[in-house]
């Protein structure tokens, strides 16, 4: 199982780059058992939504 | 179709200069540098002005413009602007959340109805104090990711820093980001 400090880096890698089939794979069991990687994984997707809709963005 | 008057083109460039700056001065945090890219955007778009037929498409033309100066002053101050210090306070406050076999140390709690937030003005407040206080390296990187939206593979070229560090410092950031926003808008409870 992987460790929540690494299912972060793939997170956030996975809004930069395609995850591997098998980081994927590893990413979906982990997140299935940790509350606080599904919290992560919604506010990782929710910074990049803010932005977006920044105030100062054209 | 006319194009843009010089009246037209003025009112236009009078209207969006705030939002030039504040957008410029967010990413460069600098009030010198911002200025100083925002003066070189304006001086392009009334070259080139005389192209446009509405204020809209203008405008959008204009910021295009400014966030290629952006680019330009972030590879710059890349070369010299390092924050060693607060770097390494970034880190460890990135080592800290989770514990010895890297797993939370406290675990993040849910938002509720973060989508909310992005209606109320002091929400950006607070977003803005969180970017700016991420260290100078991870903050350049997340923004030319997420405000310029460059890949990765151009931010690495444009500060010459490998793949890996790239996806580092943005983990960082997001991390360092999430924690602020945690804790100064969505009211988690400080350890």
């Amino acid at each position: 199982m992987i460790s929540c400090k690494h299912a972060t880096e793939l997170m956030s890698q996975g809004l930069d780059r395609q995850l591997s089939l098998g980081e994927r794979l590893r990413l979906r069991l982990h997140l299935f058992i940790c509350i606080g990687c599904r919290n992560t994984l919604k506010h990782f997707r929710f910074l990049r939504e803010a932005i977006r809709k920044h105030p100062w963005q054209g | 179709m006319s194009t843009l008057s010089p009246e037209e083109i003025q009112s236009s460039l009078a209207e969006i200069r705030p939002r030039l700056l504040g957008f410029a001065r967010l990413q460069l945090r600098s009030a010198a540098a911002a200025e100083d890219a925002v003066q070189d955007a304006l001086l392009a778009a009334m070259e080139g002005a005389a192209r446009f037929s509405g204020a809209s498409s203008f405008q959008t033309w204009v910021f295009s413009i400014l966030k290629n100066k952006i680019i330009d002053e972030l590879r710059r101050s890349s070369r010299t602007q390092t924050d060693v210090d607060a770097e390494v306070a970034l880190d460890e406050a990135v080592s800290d959340l989770f514990d010895e076999r890297d797993h939370w140390s406290e675990m993040p709690a849910a938002w509720g109805d973060p989508q909310a937030s992005l209606e109320q003005k002091r929400f950006w407040e607070v977003m803005d104090v969180c970017l700016t206080n991420l260290p100078a390296s991870p903050a350049r990187v997340f923004m030319m990711r997420e405000f310029l939206g460059l890949e990765t593979a151009e931010i690495c070229k444009e500060l010459t820093i490998s793949t890996s560090n790239c996806w580092v410092l943005l983990h960082r950031a997001r991390i360092g980001l999430r924690e602020c926003l945690g804790l100064r808008w969505f009211g988690e409870l400080a350890k």
